[in-house]
């Protein structure tokens, strides 16, 4: 069999071995350092910054308040980024890849920096846990949002209609709860509303092969122009019997919840962020582990090879569009029922779109994406925070930073992503 | 397991793919489905997987009556198929592409260990060398094929079918699979081997159908004679040769020296080709599919990004200029797959006679198109090279393959030309076409212009050429003349030069 | 012959052949059909030409429309509520709600038959054309990409910058009159043609996909007009709020018919970007080259066509056509200062624009004015009759989807299907060439 592998003529290449580590992840990170070195060095503020540990609604527990000379931390911080940015430059000399925790370590370090410096030398603290449970609040939506992109791509389904089963979710579940009093029975009707509009999708992309990028584009105008509508035509007429949902409250775990800065963010939430975590966990293990996940995939990479061991490949696309479609569903109730109640026009904001790019900046995988949904979701609260301690950043610019770091990450500047090679593509037997 | 085909008809619109076919396999046994390209084998074999559904006829698997609705029913009925563009998922390990269809599970989640103990059974068996948790991407086309094979057999299937499966493969892989093949057989299965190539029939079948057109044309022995195969398969005694003048010596117009092609992924594709091709003769490169044929002659046009070496015609270098200019300076091309590279489906058949002069006189002036001057001209070409159509406005997307080469061919050859470029000029054409495409490729190269032929046909290769330079591994084994005997080029086209071959360079 | 896995469907071909989609499921499986007398052929190629299969997909989209108006109508509601006792009043209800609000489109988008005298009546598809302009130089941007192989869904972001450069030009610049204006236009129209190019680079540079790459870009440009409006240079000192300051007079388009109609010398600038159009995509080298991109870009490449400089020089046009929309928003249609909402959806809405007139350039004038007199109708709706404009999207998504999918309007209407014949020549094709 050797022989067969020698004599292959362009294989004799191909075989393992020629794996090259690339220096894309030690460059951009060394760029990023760089970057901190004159933001925290030399445009170093002189000031102390004053960063507050305890969550607003911790009680008991009150964490020290850290102030730290706004220089020199930032000149600490820098010196950090800069090690880190060589260790990984390190690693890709003896050819290993930079594992995806230490870019994270990496990012947290530098995210710091720019915090301290950010909030060097102004009259107000910094919330820390506060900006973090923020954070996580605004990212929820992004996180369900690019968990059906994830599902959607990886069977082969383009679905920017992300923002317009966001926002029917968000309006169904509102009017929903609002007439059932029940928060559950609207949280299933938002995931109901979120596959009816992946049916449109399923139906015009796969049984009338119509241009996945139109039907999506197209799709979220039809929502947001229908939830409008309805919203000032019915709801703002009847508020009190239609549009007035319960809220959902924090159920914090108990002995979890009590833990400094990661109890507060993470285990005093409400059954919508729960439930997320469920998600993130069961389609990463289901993508990856099942069945179900292996077809899937099969399906989105080369549906006619999984035809031909009779995968049924409409079905599965139209199945899993439509699962999706739940999951950005429920996403969208977390804008009504998991945060202020009442549904609004056009509330999802483009948060649909944010979870498109966190899908790509993810690289299709639904543990990265769901980081960079968390990192986008931190840009956003930061922006609005910093505004409030009036800092000197422009928060427009924060707002910016996930669209930024897309068209780095699709223009191939940081890390090279690839997407389900037949994403997009319709699949007609002959 | 025994198979039966019966009266299988399948119609494309107006074309009879499969007319009344009727075969049947007995286990241990090779049958060879003999046929030109487009004779109708796959459909046929695309009909029994299940992937298509026969207009007529039946399916029979030891005289049970058979109703495929899907390849997943045919396969759990026995039937595996090594496809000839295999269905692999590239970014998927061997394992996981060995059990996608019919996974085991344990606690709902998928059971690789199984699958993997499954892939080493199996290769053990048969002699396979396949890491279960190799990336298929990453793997040789020889062992993607062998996986292929694990794939259909780790399903229990009793009836193969290989389609073209030696269509990637050298010469040695070829025969290896040949000795798989009769491997299996001893096993007991039924084997259907779809194939063109006549030398490989005699060596494995016991028994041969012909087809053409669709239809079953006669059954042979394996002791038939390549002449009657051949003359079974195309419906006459193949008589490809052309009248040629000598060829007059000139001074090479084309040299190549060093080229060197590495691919996207950076391997090597070409390796430090050199070659001359004189004004007014035709190289033809000969090799199997994928030996750096296609590179090559994209490199000489400019269409490959990671080119080392020269590439000089009449003494001015063409290397480095973009591919306008490489046009410009005179070079014709006929690229491999005209309906992606050359054509255009949807645009008029006038529209595509000018696509590569949309930069200035006569078709252009002042950046607006001239398109009393292009009707004329389309009509002018449509006549001259008996282009079958309604009318110049025609899309050529309609016209039938000959008639798009035609079109292909009278566009490139309007030029004036300094080289003309023809890669597998009639693939896919009717005897018809193939003629006259052969007679305007001798009429350019009688016209004084150097010619390269690239063809996998060696037919092809005997009738056009003055001299052959076979391709192996992306090196050129030799430049032969064109007389040389097939069994030299075969060797060659394995990579061996055989001790006291001519060579011609 | 196996069963290749076909490419995409080209957007080129999805936005210009919506009508007649090669892939049919059934079609290769069709019976062969007996040869139809002429005359019959000829009504059925008129009965499935795209012009009839538009047309029914207006109207399944005004049925749509007006299912929403006549359920969410109160005295509809009121009179269901009685249905069983006087079923009659339920249908005069709807009938009233419906028939008033197209009415009221009607006399709001094309002519008002109420008004005193014919000047005052006609102001209404004079005023739609004001709002058909900015679609109709947006469409042709989106359409010019369409053909061109491109998806540009970037529109509200290249508006965005095109209105900011022209409208900073308007009133923060003192020039005379008309060399004003045509230097505001060339501004803006430099800044949309920019906002494209970016696109264009990242494409030919990198191979970024621009579906992504314009979302992303209009997002960024939001949040950048967003902080300049915040900011000295875009801001108006004497408001509160983030506005810009009012266009000077000299900047401004000049009425065409008087003050008295809003009609502007932008329908003019309109009308001839729109035979630009039509000479590009028809008639020049260039646009030439632009479709052979569009249909087969491998074929093009081998002809010698550069794609990565087309890509570029595509986009650089659809910026400009596009930014002319934002152009015109601020000279033209809101002088007196604009914010971040500028856009007003036009973006987006020119997708709709392009998809509907078929990427053709005179179809998307058609398409937009058709968008411009529902769009100036609604207001009147929404004023008269109390039905909320937001309907207007919904109609227009709908046109579009139906649009999209020729088979479901035909199964709507029991059309036979035309394609039929042309799929069997597609698969023979096909089975040749194998």
């Amino acid at each position: 069999m050797s022989a067969v592998t020698a004599t292959s003529p362009v294989a004799s290449g191909t075989a393992a071995g020629e794996l090259k580590v690339s220096y894309k992840t030690p460059i951009t990170l060394g760029i990023f350092a760089l970057l901190g070195v004159i933001l925290l060095v030399v445009f170093g503020r002189n000031g102390t910054s004053v960063f507050n540990f305890t969550a607003s609604n911790a009680g008991a527990i009150q964490l020290p308040v850290v102030s730290m000379p706004g220089h020199l931390t930032g000149v600490v911080i820098a010196i950090l980024g800069v090690l880190l940015a060589l260790g990984s430059g390190l690693m890709a000399r003896f050819q290993r890849r930079t594992p995806l925790w230490y870019i994270t370590i990496f990012a947290v370090v530098l995210v710091t920096g720019f915090l301290v410096w950010a909030s060097t030398g102004i009259p107000h603290e910094l919330h820390v846990t506060g900006l973090l449970v923020g954070a996580l609040g605004l990212s929820a939506p992004l996180i369900f949002g690019s968990l059906g992109g994830v599902l959607s791509e990886r069977v082969g389904v383009t679905n920017i209609a992300i923002e317009g089963q966001l926002l029917a979710g968000a309006f169904v579940s509102a009017v929903t709860a609002t007439i059932t009093h029940s928060i559950i029975a609207g949280i299933l009707a938002a995931a109901v509303a979120g596959v009816l509009v992946s049916f449109v999708l399923a139906v015009f992309a796969i049984k009338y092969v119509v241009n996945q990028v139109i039907i999506g584009v197209v799709l979220n105008t039809l929502v947001a122009g229908l939830t409008t509508f309805l919203y000032q035509q019915v709801l703002l007429n009847n508020i009190g019997a239609l549009n007035n949902p319960p809220v959902l409250k924090q159920l914090p775990i108990p002995g979890l919840s009590v833990i400094p800065i990661i109890g507060p963010l993470l285990f005093d939430q409400n059954v919508i962020v729960y439930f997320m975590y469920v998600a993130v966990a069961g389609v990463t293990i289901g993508l990856f582990r099942t069945r179900w996940g292996l077809r899937l995939r099969a399906v989105g990479e080369h549906p006619q090879a999984a035809d031909t061991v009779g995968i049924n490949v409409g079905r599965t696309r139209f199945w899993n569009v439509a699962l999706a479609g739940a999951i950005v569903g429920v996403g969208g109730s977390y804008f009504t029922l998991g945060n202020i109640g009442p549904f609004g026009a056009n509330m999802t904001n483009g948060a649909g779109y944010i979870a498109l790019a966190a899908v790509i900046f993810g690289g299709w995988h639904p543990i990265r994406a769901t980081l960079a949904s968390l990192l986008f979701g931190f840009a956003t609260n930061l922006g609005s925070v910093l505004g409030s301690i009036q800092s000197p950043v422009p928060n427009d610019f924060l707002l910016m930073l996930p669209y930024v770091v897309t068209i780095f990450a699709v223009a191939g500047f940081v890390g090279r992503v690839r997407g389900p090679a037949a994403a997009g593509r319709p699949y007609i037997k002959s | 397991m025994k198979l039966e085909l019966r009266g299988i008809t399948k119609t494309f619109g107006a074309l009879v793919a499969n007319d009344h076919i009727d075969l049947t396999v007995q286990p241990g046994e090779i049958h060879c489905l003999l046929g030109e390209n487009g004779a109708g084998k796959s459909t046929l074999m695309n009909i029994l997987y299940g992937l298509y559904r026969a207009d007529s006829g039946e399916i029979l698997l030891d005289d049970v009556v058979q109703h495929f609705s899907g390849p997943g029913d045919a396969a759990r009925a026995g039937i595996g198929m090594v496809h000839q563009h295999f269905m692999l998922i590239p970014v998927f390990t061997v394992a996981e592409n060995v059990m996608l269809g019919h996974e085991e599970s344990k606690f709902g989640f998928l059971d690789l260990p199984a699958a993997r103990a499954r892939v080493r059974e199996i290769s053990a068996r048969f002699g396979f060398d396949v890491d279960p948790d190799a990336l298929i991407e990453d793997l040789p086309v020889g062992v993607q094929q062998r996986v292929e094979i694990i794939k259909a057999l780790s399903r229990e299937a009793k009836v193969l079918v290989f389609d073209e499966p030696t269509a990637v493969l050298t010469p040695q892989e070829t025969d290896e699979l040949m000795g798989i093949m009769k491997q299996l057989k001893d096993a007991g299965a039924a084997i259907v081997f779809i194939t063109h190539k006549l030398r490989e029939v005699r060596e494995v079948a016991d028994k041969i159908t012909v087809i053409r057109l669709g239809k079953v044309v006669g059954e042979a022995k394996p002791t038939a004679t390549n002449a009657e195969l051949a003359s079974l398969m195309v419906g006459r005694s193949i008589d490809l040769t052309i009248a040629k003048s000598k060829v007059k010596a000139k001074e090479p117009a084309l040299v190549v020296e060093g080229l060197t092609i590495h691919n996207a992924q950076g391997h090597v594709v070409v390796n430090n080709v050199s070659f001359q091709v004189r004004a007014g003769e035709i190289l033809a490169v000969a090799g199997v599919q994928g030996n750096g044929q296609t590179e090559l002659t994209e490199a000489l046009l400019g269409l490959q990004d990671r080119v080392m070496g020269t590439i000089d015609l009449d003494g001015k270098s063409i290397r480095h200029l973009p591919i306008h200019k490489v046009l410009a300076e005179g070079v014709g091309f006929i690229p491999e797959d005209r309906q992606e590279d050359a054509l255009i489906a949807e645009f008029s058949i006038a529209e595509n006679l000018m696509l590569d002069r949309a930069d200035g006189e006569p078709f252009v002036r002042h950046g607006a198109l001239q398109l009393a001057y292009r009707t004329k001209f389309a009509t002018d070409k449509v006549k001259e090279f008996d282009v079958r159509a309604q009318g110049i406005d025609e899309v050529v997307g309609s016209l039938s393959g000959g008639n798009q080469q035609k079109v292909v061919l009278a566009r490139e050859l309007s030029r004036t030309l300094r080289l003309f470029v023809a890669a597998q000029p009639t693939r896919g054409l009717d005897v018809g076409s193939i003629e006259f495409v052969h007679e305007r490729i001798v009429a350019t190269r009688d016209a004084g212009v150097p010619v390269i032929v690239v063809s996998t046909e060696l037919d092809e290769v005997l009738a056009l050429a003055d001299r052959i330079a076979v391709m192996y591994e992306g090196r050129i084994v030799g430049i032969v003349s064109g007389d040389t005997p097939r069994d030299v080029l075969g060797l060659m086209m394995a990579g061996e030069l055989p001790a006291g071959t001519k060579l011609a360079a | 012959m196996s069963a290749e896995l076909p490419a995409t469907v080209p957007i080129a071909e999805t936005a210009t052949k919506l009508a007649d989609p090669k892939f049919d499921l059934t079609g290769g499986e069709a019976p062969p059909e007996p040869p139809a007398p002429r005359a019959i052929v000829a009504l059925r190629e008129a009965l499935n030409g795209s012009v009839v299969l538009t047309i029914l997909a207006v109207f399944v989209a005004l049925v749509v429309g007006a299912i929403l108006i006549a359920s969410t109508n109160t005295d509809v509601q009121t009179a269901a509520g009685y249905f069983l006792a006087r079923p009659g009043d339920t249908l005069a209800a709807i009938w009233q709600s419906v028939a008033g609000a197209y009415i009221a489109i009607f006399r709001g988008g094309v002519y008002d038959f109420t008004a005193s005298n014919f000047g005052t009546g006609i102001a209404s598809i004079l005023n739609s054309l004001g709002f058909a302009t900015p679609l109709i130089a947006a469409g042709l941007g989106i359409a010019v990409g369409f053909r061109s192989g491109v998806f540009n869904i970037g529109g509200t972001g290249m508006i965005l910058v095109a209105a900011a450069c022209a409208g900073w030009v308007g009133f923060a610049v003192s020039l005379p009159p008309g060399i004003h204006m045509i230097v505001a236009v060339l501004a803006g129209l430099v800044g949309g043609g920019f906002w494209a190019f970016l696109v264009g680079f990242l494409k030919a540079r990198t191979g970024a996909h621009e579906v992504i790459v314009t979302i992303m870009l209009n997002y960024i440009a939001l949040y950048l007009i967003d902080y300049l409006l915040n900011s000295p240079v875009l801001r108006d000192p004497s408001s509160n709020a983030p506005v810009s300051p009012s266009e000077k007079p000299t900047a401004v388009f000049f009425h065409l018919l008087g003050p008295s109609y809003s009609l502007n010398f932008g329908f003019i600038l309109v009308i001839g970007a729109t035979i630009f159009c039509w000479w590009l995509l028809g008639r020049s080298s260039l646009g030439f080259k632009f479709r052979a991109v569009g249909e087969n870009p491998r074929a093009a490449r081998v002809a010698g066509i550069h794609l990565n400089r087309m890509y570029i020089y595509v986009m650089v046009i659809s910026g400009v056509l596009v930014g002319f929309a934002g152009v015109y928003q601020v000279l033209g249609q809101i002088t007196t200062g604009f914010d971040r909402g500028i856009d007003a959806g036009i973006g987006f809405t020119a997708i709709t624009v392009a998809l509907l007139g078929r990427s053709r350039p005179w179809g998307v004038f058609a398409a937009g004015i058709l968008f411009g007199i529902l769009q100036a109708g609604s207001y009147t709706m929404q004023a008269d009759q109390g039905v909320n404009v937001n309907v207007l999207p919904v109609i227009q998504s709908v046109i579009v989807l139906f649009l999209a999918a020729p088979p479901l309007v035909r199964a709507i209407f029991r059309l036979p299907d035309p394609d039929r014949r042309r799929a069997r020549a597609m698969s023979k094709k096909a089975v040749v060439a194998k």
